[in-house]
């Protein structure tokens, strides 16, 4: 018992300590790399919440979503639409939160609907069919009547507002100055942990036993009395409800939306960031989306680097960033299918061939 | 009318291309029951293989057809190897592993593909040197290209070889057999693996050629010009019921007919709300249709319905 104490104290006081590095860390980050990186952190934490949903369609029911981004892309554009001049709408972003989540979810429900009876691979194909399709509504829907601006994107959006206090105003508090940068990360650090709680939940809960039933062996689970269609389609729904959110944010946080944010490459970076973290880990997937967000950033210094020593920039940082994900996967698959950090139950099931 | 003709001739060499993908699509998963993710870019990958090798006989004085020929066969090796490369890396050592492991896998050599493309050859288009007649021919109002027979012709050619090589060879019988049952295969002397290996090869080879006619029909190829072609040729390869090889044929000269008849058509039928630059949905639509309603597909005895 006094053992067990112990470790409950000592588990307080790394909670502690984690936090409190959490809600120092923007400011370590800006004194140490600039506000390059303090950004690139807004980023990561904006992909954890991404990753973190999409695990739920791809780790916890396995069903590989390629158009994850789509759901991420209605949120957006949501946003955009209704808070912006665009239109003349200027919402709220109490009002625009659950809205985007909505949207995304029956989006969600839409795609998820016609092809969940279907294998995996199928799923596959249509949802990155899906992905494309809704970034072609968003690239032509600037006519006959003017929706989505077309390629141009919808301009100065507006910025998440709580009253009178506007996340990209300087604030002064406790004599602490705060930019920006530093706000969305306060924000984007709540909505993760949310996320993050929200997903822990879920995982534990009957549904999350019934993904994971499915996953394993959908005939078994539906003999069980699972209805696979239902449970599924709310892996779907749940899914999109998280890219919906991030879509918001991402938008009000640019102040700019237009397609080229939502492409396939989009797609894949996610899954790959689920993929390398460990598929179904929740804290694999958070360590994933953090590593693969700041990785292709350092990779940028390479253009320099290449610059110094050939005097011509060979390979372009971005091309380096796609590569690098294409690589990720296959080695992963290959050598490390249950992720950099995978949960316990995973790693057996993925290291046992014999299933 | 005369738009309908037209729209049909299109729509028929359209289709053709889409078919010769489709085969590469259906043979995989006919053999394996895997959709192979990067044969859409293997297709990219022929094309730009090919329009180089044309690009550098251009300057050589030979006729624009033998040129032609000749980036097709520069470009048909180097797709088979590698075919041949992806089955080895990609999916081989993931053969028993779980379902997921080789789409991702497959989906990750994809995103390499286009990569090394954009390494090798840059973000612009590739230009397709004009090298081929350009002689039209008049059938009714419409028109038809000497390139858009040639198309047609070919593709229907190397879909009666293929039939042929399948049904009446021994090599086919091999490839039918490990289709059927693996195990049973090997127990009766077929290497299921190099009947694996030369399905893949096989299916490059015809990716190579159809990422030729691609280029020479649209007069440019990119490295992201695998991803959509990848797309409806799948789509095309499920219209007709997958693994299943005059499936696969129907469904892409189908698709091709029904993709230009709904780009012809739209704006008219929606009042001009909708234009043919929603040409891609179509294929999509069908896909989703046909999943819905009949899963296996026009000709397909199969289900697909497995967990």
């Amino acid at each position: 018992m006094n053992n067990f104490g112990g470790n409950k104290e000592r588990a307080w006081i790394a909670y502690f300590a984690i936090g409190a590095l959490l809600l120092v860390m923007p400011f370590l980050i800006n004194w140490g790399l600039g506000r390059f990186w303090l950004r690139i952190i807004d980023f990561a934490l904006l992909y954890a919440m991404l990753a973190l949903g999409l695990n739920i369609v791809v780790g916890f029911a396995g069903l590989l979503d390629l158009g994850y981004v789509a759901f991420y892309a209605v949120g957006a554009y949501l946003y955009a639409i209704l808070a912006s001049p665009h239109f003349g709408i200027h919402l709220s972003f109490w009002a625009l939160l659950p809205l985007g989540a909505a949207l995304a979810g029956i989006f969600g429900i839409l795609l998820g609907a016609p092809t969940l009876k279907l294998r995996g691979d199928y799923l596959a194909i249509v949802t990155l069919g899906f992905g494309e399709i809704v970034r072609i509504f968003m690239n032509n829907l600037d006519r006959p009547i003017n929706i989505t601006n077309g390629p141009q994107g919808i301009n100065l959006v507006d910025p998440i507002r709580f009253g009178e206090f506007s996340l990209t105003r300087k604030h002064e508090i406790f004599g602490v100055t705060l930019t920006d940068l530093h706000q969305y990360y306060y924000l984007f650090l709540l909505l993760t942990l949310a996320t993050i709680f929200i997903c822990m939940r879920l995982q534990n809960s009957r549904v999350g036993r019934a993904w994971v039933a499915i996953r394993e062996d959908e005939t078994a689970a539906e003999a069980m009395g699972i209805n696979t269609r239902n449970v599924k389609l709310l892996a779907f729904a749940m899914g999109a409800t998280f890219g919906g959110v991030a879509g918001g944010l991402f938008a009000s946080m640019q102040a700019f939306v237009s397609p080229e944010s939502f492409t396939l490459n989009e797609s894949i970076t996610i899954l790959c960031m689920v993929v390398l973290g460990g598929m179904g880990h929740i804290p694999g997937v958070v360590l994933g989306a953090i590593l693969l967000t700041a990785l292709p950033e350092a990779l940028r210094y390479t253009s320099d680097l290449q610059q110094a020593m050939f005097h011509k920039v060979y390979i372009d940082p971005a091309n380096l960033r796609m590569l690098l994900f294409g690589v990720v996967m296959v080695v992963t698959m290959l050598f490390r299918p249950e992720g950099l950090w995978p949960s316990p139950q995973r790693q057996r099931e993925l290291t046992e061939r014999d299933a | 009318m005369d738009t309908f003709l037209q729209q049909l001739i299109n729509g028929l060499v359209l289709g053709s291309i889409y078919a010769l993908v489709a085969l590469g699509y259906t043979m995989v998963y006919g053999i394996m029951q895997l959709i192979n993710f990067a044969h859409g870019e293997v297709v990219m990958i022929g094309a730009m293989v090919a329009l180089t090798a044309i690009h550098a006989l251009a300057g050589s004085g030979l006729p624009g057809p033998v040129i032609v020929l000749l980036g097709v066969l520069v470009s048909m090796p180097v797709c088979m190897a590698l075919g041949a490369g992806i089955e080895r890396i990609a999916y081989r050592p993931l053969r028993n592993a779980p379902r997921l492991a080789p789409l991702i896998t497959a989906i990750g050599v994809s995103i390499i593909l286009q990569q090394l493309a954009v390494l090798i050859w840059g973000r612009d288009y590739l230009r397709f040197p004009p090298l081929l007649p350009e002689s039209r021919h008049h059938l009714g109002d419409a028109v038809i290209s000497t390139l858009q027979i040639f198309i047609i012709v070919l593709s229907a050619l190397i879909m009666v070889g293929l039939w042929f090589l399948v049904n009446r060879t021994k090599l086919g019988r091999a490839m039918r057999a490990t289709s059927q049952n693996p195990q049973v295969a090997r127990l009766m002397g077929v290497n299921t693996d190099q009947i694996i290996s030369i399905t893949f090869v096989i299916g490059a080879g015809l990716a190579a050629i159809a990422g030729a006619m691609v280029s020479a029909y649209y007069h440019l190829a990119h490295h992201l010009m695998g991803s959509m072609l990848g797309l409806k040729a799948f789509t095309a390869a499920v219209l007709g019921g997958i693994g299943n090889l005059a499936g696969a044929m129907m469904g892409g000269v189908m698709l091709g007919i029904i993709e230009s008849l709904g780009a012809g058509y739209i704006g008219d039928l929606s009042g001009g709300f909708f234009g043919s630059h929603y040409q891609d949905v179509f294929a999509f639509l069908v896909l989703i249709v046909v999943l819905v309603f009949r899963p296996s597909g026009l000709f397909g005895e199969r289900v697909s319905e497995r967990a």
